[in-house]
């Protein structure tokens, strides 16, 4: 299955990814740029914020009411579509996943 | 029922290799290195008779325990004594000590306290206060980088920043170095933190009380979600004590070793003063070589599983943090500082919902420290041996003589 990311400038990435990883540590393992995630996954941290893109928004879930605490407290400001990517969990049916990158993380 | 160091005698599986060492001696304290290779290689998971626990220290099955709050429970203690069975030696911790779902509530309101936002608010005072302090040491033709440096910081900053008007810088370290020593077995550092105790503890509870915080400080935060209902005031009272048991002896140590590991890798800080961007991963790489918890444990509240070996309800397990981070399966290279490293997923914050809530304010005030080195300082030099000073559950140096050459 595959990820894609798009980087505040518009370059996109194309990543190849394992169902059961979180968007987060997917862009970790392929390196892609923008994705700081300092808490590890911890939910303490908030620079792993992305833009889910509109399409997928629905597919890829709630925010629970503590990933929303954090992302309030996220440098780059809180849409709708925000999410931390270490919170969203890779199935079958994301396939072909698209997100932002949150301009800036720390 | 036969109990060992506050806690059930195991009977282990049988298939778990025996690893026959003592890691509280103070030689292992000193340095830790050559127990955290025997139990990486040992297995997966092993028994330690000494103390009737299991151990782990590969990085995986260390992430994987540490993290699984619904097997492996804090609420029993963090150390030896497993609290369902021995009266523990403080009323336990709200939010280090409890599962969820009171846990849930705590850390959400610890969480909201020590958020990013609340971080970024506090970056002016950090600044200044880094930089002052560095002025100062730059004046000294040498001086003692623990007393002199790695304490003063954060005891200049950090009661400032929760509101105390009752500011101890001794009691301030000494806590929570007690509290980490209270979490090993009953051994020489143990005994002495428990007849400090009383005195240190009295005086941090009365600091902790309402009337002895100002206004607009993270203290005073908590106790207006107690206000609001979220918790009750008495449980404001404990949380505001957590501030001071995990943010002060804690980032004294992180102070501490990143002047350690820079100052004995003269390639790396030269690497960080060209490149400033670098700060916050150097502080990530400096929590990974050096592991500021080198040890916590977890009680298995099930009969439950460690990489395929049965694990009964009521067992100990040690999860060696600091061995996990330097698992070279995991790392590669982890015996090479390298502050480019970017080393994400190092259990220096823990794992999981346990993870260090304090993880960010730490980073601001390394952040801080760091920036205001590389502004003003060329070159960081030891002018004599570092020494570590051996405590139960933290690795920290005990004292590092120093100089700073400026630009």
């Amino acid at each position: 299955m595959q990820v894609t990311f798009i980087q505040p400038d518009g370059t996109e990435t194309t990543v190849n990814a394992n169902s059961g990883d979180s968007v987060m540590q997917t862009a970790l393992n392929a390196g892609v740029d923008g994705i700081v995630a300092e808490c590890g996954g911890s939910m303490a941290c908030a620079t792993c914020h992305v833009y889910v893109a509109d399409e997928w928004v629905s597919k890829a879930g709630n925010r629970s009411e503590s990933e929303e605490d954090m992302l309030d407290c996220a440098m780059s400001e809180m849409r709708d579509t925000s999410r931390l990517s270490c919170q969203i969990k890779l199935s079958d049916d994301l396939d072909g996943l698209r997100v932002h990158i949150a301009p800036e993380q720390t | 029922m036969t109990m060992i160091e506050g806690h059930r005698q195991l009977t282990p599986d049988a298939a778990i290799p025996v690893l026959d060492v003592d890691p509280y001696s103070e030689e292992t304290l000193h340095d830790p290195e050559p127990f955290f290779t025997a139990l990486r290689e040992a297995g997966p998971v092993v028994y330690i008779p000494k103390y009737s626990v299991l151990a782990v220290g590969r990085y995986e099955e260390t992430r994987v325990v540490f993290s699984d709050h619904e097997n492996f429970v804090s609420s029993r203690g963090i150390g030896m004594d497993d609290f369902k069975l021995e009266k523990p030696w403080r009323p336990p911790s709200i939010i280090l000590e409890v599962d969820p779902p009171e846990h849930t509530k705590t850390r959400k309101v610890m969480a909201r306290a020590l958020s990013p936002k609340v971080v970024r608010s506090l970056m002016d005072s950090f600044t200044s206060a880094a930089e002052q302090l560095v002025d100062h040491l730059l004046k000294q033709s040498e001086f003692e980088a623990v007393a002199d440096f790695a304490e003063v910081f954060p005891t200049t900053v950090f009661p400032k920043a929760v509101g105390m008007k009752d500011v101890n810088e001794r009691h301030l370290v000494d806590y929570g170095a007690i509290v980490f020593n209270a979490v090993g077995p009953d051994n020489e550092r143990r005994r002495a933190a428990m007849a400090r105790a009383p005195e240190v503890g009295g005086w941090i509870t009365a600091a902790c009380a309402r009337d002895r915080l100002t206004d607009g400080g993270l203290g005073e935060m908590v106790y207006e979600a107690a206000d609001a209902g979220e918790i009750s005031h008495d449980e404001a009272g404990m949380l505001v004590r957590s501030f001071l048991s995990a943010g002060v002896d804690t980032t004294v140590t992180g102070i501490g070793s990143a002047l350690w590991c820079l100052s004995q890798n003269p390639s790396q800080w030269e690497a960080l003063k060209a490149d400033p961007t670098l700060i916050r991963p150097c502080f990530e790489e400096v929590l990974r070589f050096t592991s500021p918890v080198h040890t916590f444990a977890r009680t298995a509240n099930v009969d439950t599983q460690i990489a395929g070996h049965t694990v009964p309800e009521g067992a100990k397990i040690l999860c060696v943090l600091g061995a996990a981070n330097m698992d070279p399966n995991k790392w590669g290279d982890p015996e090479v500082f390298r502050i480019d490293r970017k080393p994400v997923g190092h259990l220096a914050f823990g794992a999981g919902i346990h993870g260090c809530v304090g993880q960010n304010i730490a980073r601001g005030e390394l952040e801080a420290v760091l920036r205001a080195l590389i502004a003003k300082v060329d070159r960081i030099e030891p002018t004599g041996p570092a020494v570590w000073r051996p405590n139960n559950a933290i690795h920290s140096l005990d004292k590092m003589p120093l100089r700073l050459v400026a630009k």
